[in-house]
């Protein structure tokens, strides 16, 4: 069996994002980017089950811009055997739509046919949380998302979800997409030596046109803005004072 | 056109809270019709006739939807979409697992977790973790939509809309739910309490994070915790509170021992009361809150407990 990984380029997530003063979109000029948190869970996840046996090859993917090698890059210093780069446009500020990603991902899986599509939960530039479910649903495969605990077991999976209530167990028919929560595993840092060496292994490169897929948005962005500010609050010098602050100023207690 | 609610379910009971918040982001799209589907939902289904700007409950009673599983319910949802110009959901797992496979069998995009509506096809939404906020304008024909509940107030009852059953679709068997695991509580539930008491890293231990509990139930507030809390075991996943966790707004809002990280403050930043408790005066949790205690929480917490 084969695991496909797709990775997303995204601001790291350590950096304070900055919004542009004229409602264009954030500013992202000279902005440390890396592989979205939790694609690289899915990743460290794929490397281990290959570890364990239970996979041949971990295959990433990543849509975007050119420099999106940089992450996939990662992903073959981590283990990943392979890496394809779809190259749909050279403007960074243009995010391609979970649709769209899906539709090319579902491509991808015809040329591929993995046994298990391991894939982040969430972008977290976008926060949309939806391209695994819009690519299992493009398949018509069966789906775990928020997944904090994989097992294979033979043609199916036994995925444990986080979920609003707590955890929910399910067996999912392998081939399947699995979206991965934060507490599935501990990522590894890729060593010295793995990362000298996936700069020279091969990236595939294509192009969304090669797969017939539509990427023009179905939602257009009209305007970016910071969020509502708030006011600075007091500092209070005891336990009393807070009381008393929370029963006479606010009545909130 | 109309709207079409999926109602929350826990199990075969209506989520009350969350439905109704969601309804009145729907209720400013067109008239609304809410879908019910569980095994034995009849009750939800009586329930949410209750709610005020309701025309009709679709109730889809059948074991194909008893366990919540995205597959059947995606093609239920699918099926009743073209009659429908928005299909809108709470932000909730359950929802955010079936609208946006829902929305891809109708070849149509995902718009997740809008905080405002602006007109039929217009809506806002946070982005970046909160640290933006987005304007979106949808050309899709049927737009699919989770809500942001603690944006939006709760729709009131008071309506007695018609339940009509309706034909289940099947499932195609492409997972099997194997069990749920979740801890009863007394307590409020966390996305709708008044009060939220929230314990991070600082508490250092499961048993120290019971300082947070105490004060919790003299308050008769939530917990909640930081994903390094939950993380290292002191609080169960469904206690977390940001970016990946819930989202609350409370009217007020208790961070201890929690030092307040871009993804944390996702989830609590819109409470309306920000309480924190921290020994380091540095914590960025003190740039939101707007009452600051700097002080060991270990004795300032058990004090608070008792003096409140
Ligand atoms: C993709 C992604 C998503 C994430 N999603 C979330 C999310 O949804 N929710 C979330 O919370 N985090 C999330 N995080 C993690 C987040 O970045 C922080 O790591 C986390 O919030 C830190 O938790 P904390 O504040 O409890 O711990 P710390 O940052 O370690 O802070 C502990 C605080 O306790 C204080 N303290 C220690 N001892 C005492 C004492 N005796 N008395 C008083 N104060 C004390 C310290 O001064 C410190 O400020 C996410 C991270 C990533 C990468
Ligand atoms: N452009 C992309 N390239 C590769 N993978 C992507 C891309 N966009 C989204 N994904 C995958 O889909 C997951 C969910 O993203 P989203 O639905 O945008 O929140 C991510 O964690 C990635 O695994």
């Amino acid at each position: 069996m084969k695991v496909l990984v797709p990775v997303k380029r995204v601001i790291d997530y350590n950096i304070k994002v900055r919004v542009n003063q004229d409602g264009s979109g954030v500013n992202l000029n000279n902005i440390k980017m890396s592989m979205n948190p939790f694609d690289e869970i899915a990743l460290e996840e794929a490397v281990r089950l290959k570890e364990a046996g239970k996979t041949e090859s971990v295959i990433a993917v990543s849509i975007g811009v050119p420099e999106s090698q940089t992450i996939l890059r990662k992903a073959l210093a981590v283990g990943a055997d392979r890496a394809i780069l779809v190259e749909a446009t050279d403007d960074p500020h243009i995010d391609i739509e979970p649709l769209a990603v899906a539709k090319i991902l579902k491509a991808i899986t015809a040329e591929e046919k993995p046994g298990l599509i391991l894939m982040g939960k969430q972008a977290i530039d976008n926060d949309m949380n939806a391209t695994g479910q819009m690519l299992a649903a493009l398949l018509g495969y069966g789906q775990a998302t928020f997944a904090s605990k994989l097992e294979i077991d033979g043609d199916t999976a036994i995925v444990t979800r986080e979920v609003d209530g707590g955890l929910q167990t399910l067996k999912v028919r392998l081939p399947a997409v699995v979206t991965v929560d934060l507490r599935m595993n501990e990522p590894r840092y890729p060593s010295l030596p793995n990362v000298m060496k996936a700069k020279r292994m091969p990236c595939d490169i294509r192009n969304p046109a090669e797969f017939g897929v539509d990427i023009n948005p179905r939602l257009e962005i009209t305007r970016t803005v910071e969020p509502r500010e708030r006011e600075a609050g007091v500092i209070v010098d005891s336990v009393d004072a807070l009381v008393s602050k929370l029963r006479e100023e606010a009545g909130v207690i | 056109m109309a709207v079409l609610v999926i109602a929350e379910l826990n199990g075969t009971q209506l989520a009350t809270d969350l439905t109704a918040k969601t309804l009145t982001a729907a209720e400013q799209l067109g008239p609304v019709d809410i879908l019910c589907a569980s095994a034995g939902c009849g009750a939800a289904a009586e329930a949410a006739a209750q709610f005020q700007n309701v025309t009709k409950v679709l109730c889809a009673d059948h074991h194909y939807y008893g366990n919540g599983l995205a597959e059947p319910l995606a093609e239920l949802i699918a099926g009743l979409a073209s009659q429908y110009n928005h299909i809108v959901g709470p932000a909730s797992t359950s929802a955010q697992n079936i609208i946006p496979r829902a929305a891809a069998l109708c070849d149509c995009m995902m718009i997740s977790d809008i905080s405002a509506v602006i007109d039929q096809d217009t809506f806002e939404r946070p982005i970046y973790a909160g640290n933006a906020i987005q304007t979106v304008r949808s050309k899709d024909t049927i737009k699919f939509i989770t809500v942001r509940s603690s944006a939006f107030d709760a729709m009131p009852t008071g309506g007695s809309a018609e339940i009509v059953q309706i034909e289940c679709t099947g499932d195609p068997e492409l997972s099997i739910w194997l069990n749920d695991d979740s801890a009863a509580t007394d307590r409020p539930e966390l996305t709708s309490a008044k009060i939220v008491v929230s314990g991070g890293r600082g508490l250092g231990s499961p048993e120290d994070f019971a300082l947070i509990s105490l004060l919790a139930d003299k308050l008769g507030a939530a917990v909640g915790a930081s994903r390094a809390a939950v993380d290292s075991g002191y609080a169960p996943n469904d206690w977390q509170v940001g970016q990946t966790g819930k989202v609350v707004a409370p009217d007020l809002y208790i961070a201890i021992g929690i030092s307040g990280a871009i993804q944390h403050l996702a989830g609590m930043k819109d409470s309306r009361v920000i309480v924190a408790i921290n020994q380091d005066s540095d914590a960025p949790i003190f740039q939101v809150a707007d009452y600051g205690l700097v002080a060991d929480l270990f004795s300032a917490v058990p004090e608070l407990t008792e003096k409140i």
